[in-house]
Order: C-alpha cells, then structure tokens, then sequence
C-alpha cells in the first residue's frame, strides 16, 4: 500500500516537472514573436535604451499605419491573394484528380511511376533552381506570373501522394457500384469520393496558401518589377530601406506573419495529421 | 452459356480497357508537370553543364571544363563546402534531439497538449524573410539576446558580425524550428503500444532503460525519415544566409547553394551553374542512398 502510494506520487511528481518544462521551452519558442510583437509597438528610443524595455509603455499603434505606408502594401496583399487563389484552385484541382489515379485507378506502368513521384518528393527545390529558370527563360516568362501559377496546375508531388494516401482509404464498395450502374470515371471522382474527402482537401488548401503566401524562392527568381512583388516577399525592401527603424520592420513583419500564424490556429488539426501523413510512408 | 460468357469476358476487357485510359487521363496533369517542369529542364541543364551557355545565343561545347574549374579553380566552392557542412553537421543532430526531447515530454496524458504542440510547431509557419528579418533583429550585437545572456553576466558575441559566430548563429535560429520534425516523432510515439511500457515496468525498468530499449527502436522509422530530409534540407540552405547575412561576414555564411545562385543569377554562367546543380544532386542522391543503406540494418520496423 505505502509502496504503491509513493509510486503514485513519484509518478505525479515526474509529471509535473515534465509539464514545467514544456511550458518553459514553449515560453522559449514563443519568445521570439513576443519580442517582434512588443518591439513593433515600441518608440525608435525604446528600442535602443541601455535599459530593456520589455513592454512599452504607451503602444504605438500608429507604428502600423506608418510601417504599411512605407512599401504598397495594398498592392502586394492583391498581388499575394491572387497568386495564393490560383495556386490554391490549381493544386487542388491537379492533386486531387492524380492521387485518385494513383489510388483507384489501375493502368499498366502505374506502380513504376508511382515510384517516380516518390522520388521527385526527395528532389530539392535548389537543384531544378536553374534548370527551371533556364526553361522559363526561353518560354519568355521571367517577370510574369507564369512560372508561379502554371506549375502549381501540375499538382505538386507531396500533395499528391498525401491525397492518394486518403483516397485509399474510402470503401471501393462505392465507387464499384456507381461503376456497374454506368457512372463515368469522373462524376465517381468528382460527385461520390471527394465529397468524402473534405479533410484531406482542406489540408491541401492549407499547405498549398502556406507555400504561397511564404513563397521566398519564386518571386526572388522570377520577379524583377517592384510593383509585381508579393507580401513576404516585399518584407524585403525593409532590409534596405530602413536599417535602423527596427519598429517599422518589426511591425511589417507581424502584419505579414498574422495571416499564417491565424490559419495555423485554427486549422492545426489538419495540419499535423498532414504532416504526420507524409511522414509515415507505408 | 459460352456465348453470354465470351460476351461478358469482352465487356470487362473493354472496362479494363476504359479504366486505364482514364488512369492515364487523370494524372495527366501531373505526367505533363513532370517532363517540362523536372525531367526536362534537369537533363537539358546535364547538356548545358558541358557548355559556356550563358543566355546568349552564342555558347559553345567546352567538355569538362566547368567541372574542373568547379573542383580545381573556383575557391568559392571549397569554402562554400565547409561552411555547409559545418552547418549540416551541427544543425542536423540538434535538431533531431531537440525534436525528439520535446516529442518524448509531450507524449503523456498532460492538459494543454494541443496547444503545446501548436506553439512548438508556430515557427514553421511564418515566412523565411520575417523569419530572418527577425532574427536578424533579435541577433544584433545590442539586440534581446545578448541583452538576455548579459543579465547571466555573460557577454555574448557579435552573432552575425563575427566570422566565428555567424554560422553557429544560424544554426541556432535553425534550432527554433525543430517542431517540424517533433510533429512527426509525436506521431511516431502515438503508435508505441502503452502495454510494452507496461511490460518493461513489470520487469522493473527505469526511465532510462525503457527509452532506450523501446522508445528508440521503435521510433527509428521516423528518426530515419527525419535524418534523411534533415540532411536535404541542410544541404540546401540559403535563404537565410541570403536575407541575414548576404554570405557574410567575409563569406563565412556563404553555403554551396548561396555560390550557386551568385554563380546563375549574379554572374549569368548558367552553364557552370548547371553543373554545380548536378554535382549537388549526385551529392544528395549518393548520400541519400548512404543513409538508406544504413537505415536499412538499423531501423527497426514493426511486423
């Protein structure tokens, strides 16, 4: 009895230190956009006093307004939201339809290519850097949009092989007796699997506004005209316009970083069962 | 009977038939995708490597040379190929303890998981310029951190400013984001059976001896999965370094993929960038294929 009930505590006590560390590294983790949060509503003196402000004393909200006035920032939030819808309809779209293929489709060669998208999951984004720019460059289309949107319709290996991963997962029975009754491959598709496939969509969705709205690789190589940048991307003329006015950078940063950090709140559930499903490979 | 047979074998046929034609319709999209947009941009720049091409149209057959200059001449690539080393080396493990140790403390009946996880997970969310741009406030040399390791009376370096320091500032920034990986090591141990635990406890194991004989084990799957993109990724770095530091301080922050983009898009020789693009995928490929041979004697997979 007595054994047992030290057990017990020893137990509850391992928990609660366990738990206090979590919630220390987490302060740790999140400390950064604390700072960045505090340091936008700061004045220039706050920031450099010798003395750390950790919170200012008055919050300067007209830091916003100023630091949105510094870069056009309407433009680059139409320019972003343009991009991320086209993205977004297109990733969907393509993805969807070829990870039902892969899923529920036989067709002789399948498995060999199947093997062939899992490699291009391996292939690093900066080897086909050049290759790719190469290409888009006799196309003509360096300084356009094109090479943002067009690949996107080609569906995006890692999207694909999540979706497929879904569609397994839904009885054949279905889609077999829409079959026999003469149903064509596409309304099974469109009308009878991916209604059910509502979850896994929306985790693509998710993924594919992430990658376009945090896009750095694309507008840097393929977006010369000032105007044509997107929000992230156009972070960057802070670097080089305003070195010293910390408070303006800090609060463009968090206006540009909301966005993401909403969405991941409030769709985190299909973010991390994504994540766990590309993860763990069959 | 035979008849209505041979007719019935036909209709199959004919929907076999149908369904790999609409099997190939549909991922059309994506068979497109990959022959312009990977397979053949890759192979033609293997063509260019060979080549003085350099957007003009004028660009001739010159064999080996980018290669030789790429191994023998350019003093960029063997400084390039420390630096990134360095930081795979360095960043790499960290990361994996630093997911693991957080994964390990998470998985318990503890309240407030969810939101634990998310705030872990937070820094892999936000984009790679505000990322940068913060840390880069955050690593000045009167900024919050050495503000912080002032208080504990130490006087911490010129983080971006010192050659010495730049690089173990980045992969210090890098460390920030080992919830990606912790995500996948949760999942992992969410799939640890609690009756081998049990078991073990039975048997009189401690702490330790239980994470090291069960938990290990029997989360090399993902550890596996989590060293093999670790290393890709590391090999890749640059953005960072390109926003934070432009290479600098005296290149010391300049990685391969860095050398890369200066050789492509600042001195247009696409030509011996193509090849610095191919010996960087053979790099990855052969080490990759390293990794996988190993796994394949370490990794323990559940039956």
């Amino acid at each position: 009895m007595n054994r047992h009930m030290a057990r017990r505590i020893q137990r509850g006590l391992g928990r609660g230190l366990i738990f206090l560390i979590l919630v220390a590294g987490a302060f740790v983790f999140l400390f950064p956009f604390l700072w960045m949060l505090s340091t936008s509503l700061k004045t220039p003196q706050e920031i450099v006093a010798t003395q750390t402000v950790w919170i200012p004393a008055h919050p300067q909200w007209k830091n916003y307004a100023k630091a949105l006035g510094y870069f056009p920032f309407v433009r680059y939030l139409m320019n972003t939201l343009f991009l991320v819808s086209m993205n977004v309809v297109g990733t969907l779209f393509s993805s969807a339809l070829v990870g039902y293929s892969f899923a529920r489709l036989r067709w002789p060669g399948r498995e060999i290519w199947f093997k062939v998208l899992l490699a291009t999951m391996m292939l690093p984004s900066t080897v086909t850097m050049v290759p790719q720019f190469i290409l888009f460059k006799k196309f003509g289309w360096l300084n356009t949009y094109l090479p943002l949107i067009v690949p996107a319709f080609t569906g995006g290996a890692t999207n694909i092989f999540m979706l497929r991963q879904f569609f397994r997962t839904i009885p054949v029975s279905l889609s077999e007796c829409a079959r026999l009754d003469g149903c064509s491959e596409f309304r099974i598709f469109w009308q009878i699997v991916l209604p059910l496939c509502m979850p896994a969509l929306a985790t693509v969705a998710i993924f594919s506004f992430m990658f376009t709205w945090n896009d750095f690789m694309g507008p840097l190589l393929y977006i010369n005209d000032k105007m044509a940048y997107t929000l992230s991307y156009g972070l960057r003329t802070f670097q080089l316009q305003s070195d010293s006015k910390w408070h303006l950078t800090m609060a463009a940063s968090v206006v540009v970083a909301i966005p993401s950090l909403v969405l991941f709140f409030c769709c985190q559930k299909y973010f991390i069962e994504g994540i766990a499903l590309t993860g763990l490979k069959e | 009977m035979n008849r209505a047979f041979a007719q019935k074998r036909k209709t199959m046929n004919q929907m076999r038939k149908q369904e790999a034609l609409c099997g190939y319709l549909f991922a059309l999209p994506w068979l497109i995708g990959l022959f312009t947009f990977t397979l053949y941009p890759i192979f033609s720049s293997l063509f260019y490597s060979f080549t003085n091409y350099n957007f003009s149209s004028t660009f001739k057959w010159i064999g080996l040379t980018n290669y030789i200059v790429l191994f023998t001449k350019d003093k960029m690539i063997p400084l390039s190929a420390y630096n990134t080393l360095y930081f795979a080396i360095f960043s790499v493990p960290l990361n994996m303890c630093v997911g693991i140790l957080i994964a390990v403390m998470m998985n318990q009946k503890i309240c407030g998981i969810r939101i634990l996880r998310t705030i872990y997970y937070l820094p892999n969310v936000v984009s790679i310029v505000a990322v940068s741009m913060l840390w880069y406030f955050i690593f000045q040399s009167n900024g919050v951190l050495n503000r912080l390791l002032g208080a504990i009376k130490i006087q911490g370096p010129n983080w971006l400013s010192d050659p010495a320091w730049a690089k173990n500032a980045l992969i210090l920034m890098n460390c920030w984001n080992a919830g990606g990986s912790m995500v996948i090591y949760l999942a992992g141990l969410q799939g640890i059976p609690r009756s081998y635990y049990e078991a073990a406890e039975v048997d009189g194991a401690g702490a330790l001896r239980k994470f090291f004989s069960i938990t290990l084990p029997l989360l090399s799957p993902s550890i596996f999965y989590n060293l093999i993109i670790g290393i890709i990724g590391a090999l890749q770095t640059f953005s960072t370094a390109l926003v934070m530091t432009d290479g600098g301080p005296v290149n010391s922050t300049t990685f391969y993929v860095l050398t890369l983009y200066r050789r492509a898009f600042e001195d247009m020789r696409m030509g011996y960038a193509s090849a610095m693009a191919w010996v960087l995928m053979v790099i990855t490929l052969l080490l990759t294929l390293v990794v996988f041979w190993i796994g394949n004697k370490k990794v323990y997979y559940e039956q």
